[in-house]
């Protein structure tokens, strides 16, 4: 662990709503579908034995799961952190509280504040108080992370999204052909490889003629 | 000069930290007065990155410490000689070719680095290193291509980026010379030997200046002391610059 991001203690009038048996709402994200590679079989995972074993301690953290799934990229709305393959850990300490374990995607990337107090937020919503939000560099967050559904929703957002393996081309390597999320047409061309965000590059189509932003490969 | 830190392997983290910082800093330097809009914002990005790895670096290297230090006590509150950064980033930005051909030497060096540090035996140390290398290949692939167009461009951006490299390259033996303290990580798996860095980086180099018609110097007895805790005058202005508030307002916040 790298650092800890300090959060407020939170008391939220759904905290008792939740432990009085509020269930999580039927739109809630598939909080079942686990990244590969992760592992949430911690033993913090465990319930705590006062809030009534095993089961209803799993059932906690799956609820924690999905409100913290729920949380969007603050520069790229449609994007969850799931999505982004960066919602790495979600357990529930000896004290019975939860533990978020992110994973910092870019190094000099500012949304990650951003993010963690979304994460807090949506917590405190879903009646969670006193969670902690932890960044974790390992594993080292590659643009491989990211699922195909997450590559599509940003396709559809106007941003090219990036290729698998990327991040190890050599150096005079030619790079993938990059399509238009426009028109779809490959006859595309770099501008730069900076963009607006840590996470872009700036790049146009001959075709259809719009400049487009592609997802940085790393 | 003692180590920066009692820890060999914090003190060394904190050696790379203050590379990318003082670098990243120098970057920062640019920001509204690049050549183009896109090199504007590349620069900015390429020095938000930088000091986004040192960030993660400095906060590793006072865990291992366990002293309290946190990673802005560290770029606030040291003086030049407990920097240890190599002589090579804290040379002025020069013109843009000056700038272009720091960086390729810095992420040719970089790289590698990085790419070797990813296996090393301390697993957050590794996944610090896996990141930096995917991010300063990315930066040597800018680095290197804006060396080749400048180098193989016109005549006077020829002759500027054969300046720059004439100008900076006393500076790259000191990227590979290791101290006991290289030796001492690398030989414990934590850390990595410099020395073992150079081939890597003199085949990369070749293949931008082939490309680029510019003439490899000859090697010399390079600059150093850097490493060691001695700068040239230049990292004394930096540092008034990056700590001027800290030092004014201790532990301001905003």
């Amino acid at each position: 662990m790298v650092s800890s991001i300090p959060l407020r203690p939170h008391s939220h009038p759904r905290a008792e709503e939740r432990r009085q048996g509020r269930r999580v709402s039927k739109d809630a994200p598939d909080c079942t579908r686990e990244p590969s590679g992760a592992s949430f079989e911690t033993p913090a995972a465990r319930a705590p034995q006062d809030e009534g074993g095993a089961e209803s301690g799993e059932r906690e953290r799956i609820a924690a799961r999905a409100a913290a799934a729920r949380v969007a990229d603050p520069e790229i709305p449609v994007l969850t952190i799931d999505d982004l393959g960066i919602l790495h850990d979600v357990a529930i300490d000896a004290a019975g509280q939860v533990v978020v374990t992110i994973l910092p995607t870019y190094s000099g990337c500012p949304a990650m504040g951003v993010i963690a107090l979304g994460v807090e937020a949506e917590l405190a919503e879903a009646g969670f108080s006193g969670a902690r939000v932890r960044l974790s560099n390992t594993p080292a967050w590659s643009t491989d992370f990211m699922s195909e559904a997450a590559r599509e929703k940003l396709r559809a957002y106007g941003i090219s999204p990036p290729e698998r393996g990327a991040g190890k081309r050599a150096l005079f390597a030619p790079s993938a052909s990059v399509a238009c999320p426009r028109c779809g047409s490959e006859d595309t061309e770099r501008v730069s490889e900076f963009g607006s965000t840590a996470c872009k590059a700036h790049w146009r189509c001959l075709a259809c003629r719009e400049p487009f932003d592609h997802f940085k490969c790393i | 000069m003692p180590l920066a830190s009692p820890d060999p392997r914090a003190a060394w983290l904190m050696r790379l930290g203050d590379a990318s910082l003082i670098l990243g800093h120098r970057m920062t330097q640019w920001l509204s007065r690049a050549p183009t809009l896109e090199e504007d914002i590349a620069l900015a990005n390429l020095g938000l990155d930088l000091i986004g790895q040192t960030r993660a670096l400095y906060a590793r290297a006072c865990e291992i410490e366990g002293g309290g230090r946190d990673e802005n006590a560290l770029a606030y509150r040291r003086a030049e000689p407990e920097y240890r950064n190599p002589l090579l980033v804290e040379q002025p930005n020069g013109d843009f070719a000056v700038t272009m051909v720091r960086h390729l030497i810095f992420a040719a060096y970089a790289t590698p680095l990085y790419e070797r540090l990813s296996s090393s035996n301390d697993a957050e140390t590794a996944g610090i290193a896996t990141r930096s290398a995917r991010e300063m290949a990315y930066h040597l692939r800018h680095a290197a291509e804006w060396t080749i167009r400048l180098g193989d461009g016109t005549p006077e951006s020829h002759a500027r980026a054969q300046t720059a490299l004439d100008d900076l390259w006393p500076y790259v033996p000191e990227l590979f010379e290791a101290d006991d303290l290289d030796r001492d990580v690398a030989a414990s798996g934590f850390g990595v030997d410099p020395s073992t860095l150079r081939g890597d980086f003199d085949a990369a180099v070749a293949g931008v200046l082939a490309r680029a018609t510019l003439a490899k110097p000859a090697e010399v007895r390079g600059q150093r002391g850097g490493k060691a805790g001695r700068h040239s005058e230049h990292l004394g202005h930096i540092l008034a610059e990056l700590q001027v508030l800290q030092r004014a307002y201790p532990d301001a916040q905003w």
